[in-house]
């Protein structure tokens, strides 16, 4: 499945292919002998730019394969590399510090990276332009609604400056219809940034309307079982009929992986 | 597929629709506040105390007049506020509380210096709470009260002992409500502060302890009491020449005169200084943190 297989160095200045390369990567969890299979054999690139969907049911391990991305946790064997250094992760909820305004939330994470006081300011109201919520500065999470916490988030997430940003079912604590609108802004704002994104979700339709490729990944242990390649043009809208149409094929399969696991 | 691919210009005209949508969505979801009329808040807010207040003096006054007790054993209100009124023209009242506030005061911040760097190494050092954890909180149960005769073993009749007192009272209390602000941290918010980069000492800072903020001060408030709890037990026992008088003295000089509308002024006055300074110095702080974190919608 992996695409542009390529034997050059990590560290180059142009020619890095990828945003995102795993490697045979697998995780369990607890003591030898009782041990739990998430991850089994996972190889998978993203290119620079490209925008992957990553679906299974429950328990296929994809929260943990976003962790093993992100550097919160170790794999227990296999690499992972992420040439444009750490990426940026964004949450189901939004995990905004409440002690802090909007705007601070951004300059936050401006600050941690190094960028000069005088500039951080103007760069977190930039952001907050680029995901529509100009004048949310001083606004508190709280006085926010889950749609705009959620671009806030999104705006945390943009100010690391990562070529790679992991998004970790972001939007399925939403109602359909904000769930939509964020749909149409995370497109835009990944057409106008170039970033890479690695998307994660249970949900096939989202998967479709976003994705470039999606991959199925099987249960207990997680493994890649199918993959797509998403060729509908953008703009795309979840209600489209070549959306439906690939989403009931891929529904089969996911179905078909699921009941696997009734057999036996 | 044919809705799509049959308008490819379509784009730049859906944005502006996109925006308003969004502009829409934004309006309709975003929490409204109102605020309550001032006249409103004082009945809501200051009737119902003041009330209470006048109900205690009522009941005081009768009990007075039917004479459930001596008279001087259970002199009437009025006594008691002709007694801080005659200290009050005799210039030592506020000695008496300038003297007990500053003792507590600066009891109280020596315990913070204390407190608040023991409490994060038992937060975060398990070997640590393992350790120290369960005295900590044993500490905390404690009256402190009991270690004033030791303390005047030790350091003898002078403000040694009673800062020994209020710091062993109050210490536990302001490193105990640390640690358990920081046990209650969403795990998330950490993450999270990884994530941006928030990791080591830099973590502590942008994340733990503004996280845990809530928990410590409502350490910090239970500190306060404890402070002026041990400060007064000390005051009333360790009674000295060679101590400035404060409030503690004050009810202990009265008891031994058999002064009771003086004994009943000095437990009034104990009792509007802690009351006081929890209304007027944490209150706010605390009110202001969890407002401003959305933790007090819809009360007060």
């Amino acid at each position: 499945m992996a695409t542009e297989v390529t034997e050059q160095p990590v560290q180059q200045d142009s020619g890095v292919r990828y945003a995102a390369r795993l490697d045979q990567v697998s995780k369990s969890f607890g003591r030898p002998g009782t041990q739990q299979h998430v991850l089994d054999g996972i190889t998978l690139d993203v290119a620079p730019g490209e925008f992957v969907c990553l679906l299974g049911a429950s328990g296929c391990g994809k929260s943990t394969l976003l962790n093993l991305v992100a550097g919160l946790d170790r794999p227990s064997s296999g690499s992972i590399q992420t040439p444009g250094g750490r990426p940026a992760l964004m949450f189901q909820e939004h995990a905004l510090f409440p002690w802090l305004t909007a705007g601070r939330n951004i300059e936050l994470a401006l600050r941690l990276r190094g960028v000069p006081r005088a500039e951080r300011r103007e760069r977190a109201e930039g952001l907050l332009e680029l995901v529509r919520l100009k004048g949310a500065h001083g606004k508190r999470v709280h006085e926010l609604s889950g749609g705009m916490r959620q671009r806030v988030a999104m705006a945390r997430a943009l100010a690391q400056d990562s070529q790679l940003l992991l998004m970790d079912e972001p939007f399925a604590a939403l109602d359909a219809i904000t769930r939509d609108v964020l749909h149409e802004e995370l497109t835009r704002i990944w057409a106008e940034t170039g970033v890479s994104v690695l998307f994660v979700t249970h949900n096939v339709r989202e998967a479709v309307r976003l994705g470039q490729r999606v991959i199925l990944l099987s249960s207990r242990p997680g493994r890649i079982a199918r993959e797509w390649t998403v060729d509908i043009p953008q703009p795309r809208r979840i209600e489209d009929a070549a959306v439906a149409d690939l989403s009931v094929e891929i529904t089969e399969q996911l179905r078909g992986e699921i009941r696997r696991h009734g057999q036996h | 597929m044919a809705s799509t691919e049959t308008r490819p210009e379509s784009r730049p005209a859906t944005k502006p629709d996109l925006a308003g949508l969004e502009a829409g969505l934004d309006a309709l979801e975003t929490p409204t506040t109102a605020k309550t009329p001032v006249g409103q808040l004082l009945r809501d807010k200051a009737l119902p105390p003041v009330a209470a207040i006048a109900l205690v003096l009522a009941l005081w006054q009768l009990a007075y007049h039917f004479q459930l007790k001596p008279h001087y054993q259970l002199p009437s209100p009025g006594d008691v506020f002709g007694s801080l009124h005659t200290m009050w023209l005799q210039g030592t009242l506020l000695g008496y509380v300038w003297t007990s506030v500053s003792r507590g005061a600066l009891g109280f911040l020596t315990s913070v210096v204390i407190g608040t760097p023991l409490g994060l190494l038992v937060a975060r050092v398990a070997p640590v709470r393992a350790a120290i954890g369960p005295i900590l909180s044993g500490l905390q149960s404690m009256p402190s009260v009991a270690w004033v005769p030791a303390a005047i073993i030790w350091f003898g009749l002078n403000d040694s002992t009673i800062y020994a007192v209020v710091l062993l009272g109050a210490v536990p209390s302001i490193a105990n409500g640390l640690v358990s602000g920081i046990d209650q941290v969403p795990p998330l918010f950490l993450r999270a502060g990884r994530t941006i980069g928030a990791t080591g000492p830099r973590g502590v800072r942008h994340v733990l302890l503004p996280a845990a903020l809530p928990g410590y001060l409502a350490g910090l408030k239970q500190g306060w009491a404890f402070s002026w709890r041990s400060l007064m037990a000390a005051e009333i026992i360790a009674t000295s020449p060679d101590l400035g008088a404060g409030l503690g003295q004050l009810l202990e000089n009265a008891r031994t005169n058999a002064d009771m509308p003086g004994v009943l002024a000095a437990i009034l006055l104990i009792l509007i200084v802690g009351i006081g300074i929890e209304l007027l110095l944490f209150r706010p702080v605390e009110r202001r943190v969890l407002r401003g974190r959305g933790l007090l919608a819809g009360t007060r």
